[in-house]
């Protein structure tokens, strides 16, 4: 019989086997797949019992963790609502994390969440995980003037420090609360998200930095860059038509207003900068070339990614034009598309003696005790075979001297502010339907602005529309400085 | 030392030094202190001040380890010394687990658990006590053969049956306490087995036949596997109970092959389960579910394959060193405290707590064989060897179905999963295999010995039964 109980016992042997074999296969190589498969919902509640760092803004915090009772035991809240709802994103349990709360969420964590609760020192003494406080460079006043001067209106906002890159307000109207999205209440949140999400006027999408739209004659600032750097001069002297009669089609540029942009003999460089003359700049894009067009645009960004915490589109450019479409685009009209945030870009680099900065929300990240663990300082943006110095200082301050012209005397009056130096560039990209205006300009060296209004109404221009917006925006960041 | 303790054991004078009794006191010191250290670790994973539960786990598990220790002492000197001590490591684990699981939903089983484990090893000493000889209990194999069939039916009897609890109708209810007859069934059945093979295994390992590749016996003598197939398919339709069929069967497979020496009983066996399993996977639509559900948990995680994939989730977010004692989440997986508290000691303690777990159930497995191998006669040996075949395929059956080795049944991990039947059910094993191996003590390797009585007593048996 031992011989019998002998393989009866390997037998045993062996289904033990198999049940160690199959642990390691679960524990190890498959743990991965486990531990993250969506109806595991272990990792959800491990992070949702860290207190999540606040993300801050001057003194207040625009999302905060709260305890409460419950499975989930931290509750995100976000006291500004709608203001910083682009920003700052949501932090739900059912639609994940998005905006800031995705991009940070390591900060704001305090630490990766793998090292969890795997030591027995965690378990036992530190079961109470705080994470890093994250402060943004925004300046609420500028924000709120974002807001408030956007009103009900369509559009986005962003103003950038020159010197630094640092964003002071950002703001895209209609926008969102993501308190609802963040409660810990499944139904609550599906009966907020489904209107978001169907509404057509499209609240989730940050227009500030995730759409692009046709720049129009703000764009014109490249096209002069470009006519700068090739031996043209805010004097040199252009014919003043009523028509520019475009090579190679039947398609011709006319101006705003179909005239003439001054007497009809001759007009200045500046001065068509000052009154957005359409014709100067087709005949000068046409003149130039595309290359030189497409050059200009990429140093200034274009094609290429923004540095930044929160992803930004591209703004582009097309790689080759035909004539008529160099004509179309040397005016930001045609296959040319920016984002508020890249010509908050164009137009800080221009404040900025020609050096391009990164743009920055974060300044500052510390940890539970206060203390600074990493600080952000102003960056050049270069990058391959683009330098930071995108024109060189002479060109740059043609320009700005140009840009101020136009707000002293030109398209751009309404930006204007008392004891100030404004410069700036209006643009009405008529593109079908109701026309997209635009301001982007500077306020001292203090501050850049963006701001567009796509579907602006019927015979809105960026002067009327857009440059007050700025205005606003421009005298909230200087005054908080 | 060797020498002198088999000195000591052949003059049967009292043990010193490394006797088997003395081993077994230390080995039952270290699984208390085990016990009591998890009990301590759960209580500060929770609040940096002591519980008093803690305390009271550790004092009650020692008090009873040293009253069990004494009994053995006394009425069974010689017996194997790892036994004791490892029922006790992992009952006491499995306090702290069903603890851990009481913490998460706000029971208290523990406390009950507690008071069966006093039950359960009161019920292990006083077999011990009156089980003087293991061949008494062959003496009354036809009652015992009758008291699993009135125990594995006893749930259907109305007015003593639960009802379906679950899914499954397996437990009885008598003044107020619910118990589960089924987990003394199984022990009842092996001493029948045991008893009945013996003496039948004469009749059984001769004349063949053949059909096929197979040698099998004379028709007439393939009736015990024929009418055992039918019975574990019974016990699967009527309690629903996959598991505890499984478990019937594969130990009397085990038994019967061990008995005759014949493998083509098994094979037949095996055959004759799967035509069974078939045929009631066509019958029952309980049977299709847990089959489904076995090869694929993921396209049903939220209804029918809950319970599987939620164990594996806790075990693959276990990982190697697991989340620690009171970081996981049993309130997750469905029956944390019975069926399933494997996968808690996984989630928390990791791959290696959950391999520590399963080597101390190896070792008692080992161990078991071992007895069965050394055991004085014939009837020990079938015995020893049913028990042990029983906890090992109850232990790989419970963890191959959490695992998704084999479908998912509901029973018990012995000595860990919150039940008090279990627990009684398995320390009456234990005190079984206690006294068979106090019984082979001085005939170390005495097989030859064994075999030469056996024989003997075969050609009465044979006399007698004709």
């Amino acid at each position: 019989m031992s011989k019998q109980i002998g393989r009866v016992a390997a037998f045993t042997l062996l289904l033990f086997g198999v049940l160690f074999v199959n642990l390691n296969v679960i524990a190890l190589v498959q743990a991965d797949d486990l531990a993250n498969h969506p109806a595991n919902r272990r990792l959800l509640i491990r992070e949702y019992q860290i207190d999540r760092g606040s993300i801050v803004v001057g003194e207040e915090a625009i999302a905060r963790s709260q305890e409460t009772e419950g499975d989930l035991q931290y509750l995100r809240e976000y006291p500004a609502g709608a203001l910083y709802g682009h920003l700052t994103g949501y932090y739900s349990f059912i639609l994940g994390r998005s905006g800031l709360e995705a991009a940070l969420n390591e900060d704001l964590i305090g630490q990766p969440l793998e090292v969890l609760a795997q030591n027995l020192g965690d378990l036992l003494f530190a079961r109470d995980q705080a994470g890093n406080t994250v402060e943004l460079t925004l300046v609420p006043a500028a924000q709120r003037a974002a807001a408030e001067a956007l009103g009900d209106r369509i559009g986005a906002v962003v103003a950038i420090d020159p010197r630094s890159g640092a964003v002071l307000a950002s703001y895209a109207s209609p926008s969102f609360d993501p308190g609802p999205l963040s409660t810990h209440d499944a139904a609550g949140i599906r009966a907020a998200w489904e209107p978001l999400r169907d509404d057509p006027d499209r609240p989730l999408v940050n227009r500030a930095i995730s759409e692009t739209y046709p720049p129009g004659s703000t764009f014109k600032l490249i096209t002069a860059a470009a006519a700068l750097e090739n031996g043209r001069s805010p004097e040199t002297a252009f014919p003043d038509e009523v028509v520019y009669d475009v090579p190679q089609t039947e398609a011709d540029i006319g101006n705003f207003g179909n005239g003439a942009c001054a007497d009809g003999g001759t007009i200045s460089l500046a001065d068509a900068m000052r009154v957005s003359c359409n014709t100067v700049f087709a005949r000068l894009g046409v003149e130039m070339g595309e290359d030189e067009l497409i050059d200009m645009a990429e140093r200034f960004g274009f094609n290429r990614q923004p540095p930044f915490e929160l992803t930004v589109a591209r703004s582009a450019i097309p790689k080759s034009m035909d004539v008529p479409s160099t004509a179309q685009s040397a005016i930001g009209q045609r296959d040319v598309r920016a984002t508020p945030m890249q010509m908050a870009i164009v137009a800080a680099a221009l404040a900025n003696g020609g050096q391009l900065v990164e743009p920055h929300l974060v300044r500052a990240v510390r940890d539970p005790s206060g203390r600074l663990l990493r600080e952000s300082s102003a960056t050049a943006w270069n990058e391959g075979r683009f330098d930071s110095q995108v024109v060189d200082e002479t060109v740059a301050d043609q320009l700005r001297d140009m840009m101020i012209e136009v707000v002293e005397d030109g398209t751009g009056t309404q930006a204007r502010i008392d004891g100030v130096t404004v410069g700036g560039k209006t643009g009405t990209a008529q593109t079908g339907g109701d026309p997209t205006v635009w301001f982007v300009g500077f306020a001292d060296e203090e501050v850049a602005v963006a701001v567009v209004v796509p579907q602006a109404g019927g015979d809105a221009t960026g002067g009327q529309v857009a440059a007050p917006i700025a205005r606003a925006v421009m005298q909230a960041a200087l005054a908080a400085s | 030392m060797s020498a002198a303790t088999g000195t000591s054991r052949r003059t049967g004078e009292p043990r010193t030094g490394s006797s088997p009794r003395a081993t077994e006191a230390r080995l039952l010191a270290f699984a208390v202190v085990v016990t009591v250290f998890a009990s301590m670790l759960l209580g500060w994973s929770q609040s940096p001040e002591l519980p008093p539960s803690a305390v009271l786990t550790g004092v009650a598990l020692t008090v009873v380890a040293i009253v069990a220790h004494l009994v053995v002492r006394a009425t069974a000197p010689g017996a194997d010394p790892t036994l004791l001590p490892l029922a006790f490591l992992l009952n006491g684990l499995g306090l702290v687990f069903v603890r851990r699981v009481d913490l998460a939903a706000g029971s208290d089983l523990a406390t009950t658990q507690t008071v069966w484990t006093a039950v359960s090893v009161a019920a292990m000493c006083v077999v011990l006590v009156v089980v003087r000889n293991v061949r008494l209990l062959s003496r009354y194999q036809y009652t015992f053969g009758l008291l699993t069939l009135v125990l594995l039916v006893l749930p259907l009897v109305p007015g003593l049956s639960a009802g379906v609890i679950n899914g499954a109708q397996l437990w009885i209810d008598v003044a107020g306490m619910r118990f589960q007859p089924g987990e003394l069934a199984k022990l009842t059945m092996v001493v029948f087995l045991a008893g009945y093979l013996e003496r039948k295994r004469a009749l059984l390992s001769v004349s063949s036949q053949r059909i096929g590749p197979l040698l099998v016996p004379p028709p007439r003598h393939l009736a015990p596997v024929l009418v055992a197939t039918f019975a574990a398919l019974v016990v699967m339709a009527g309690l629903r109970d996959l598991g505890s069929a499984l478990l019937l069967f594969g130990a009397f497979l085990a038994v019967l092959y061990v008995a005759t020496g014949r493998a083509a009983y098994p094979a037949l066996g095996l055959v004759a389960f799967a035509i069974g399993a078939s045929i009631a996977y066509q019958l029952f639509a309980h049977v299709r579910v847990r089959v489904s559900i076995w090869l694929d948990p993921w396209s049903q995680v939220t209804d029918a394959g809950y319970q599987l994939a939620q164990s594996l989730f806790a075990i693959g977010t276990g990982g190697l060193t697991g989340a620690g004692l009171g970081g996981g989440r049993p309130q997750d997986v469905p029956f944390s405290a019975t069926d399933a508290i494997f996968v808690v000691v996984g989630e928390e303690l990791g791959l290696l707590g959950a391999t520590a777990l399963l080597v101390a159930f190896l070792l008692l497995v080992v161990r078991g064989y071992k007895i069965s191998l050394t055991a004085r006669d014939e009837f020990g040996t079938l015995l020893a060897l049913g028990l042990t075949v029983t906890i090992a395929l109850q232990t790989f059956v419970i963890v191959g179905g959490l695992t998704r080795v084999v479908p998912l049944t509901g029973i018990t991990l012995p000595f860990v999963s919150y039940g008090g039947s279990s627990l009684l059910g398995n320390y009456v094993l234990i005190a079984l295999l206690l006294r068979i191996s106090d019984e082979s003590r001085g005939r170390p390797g005495g097989r030859s010995s064994g075999r030469r009585r056996t024989i003997g007593r075969r050609r009465t048996d044979a006399a007698g039964a004709r």
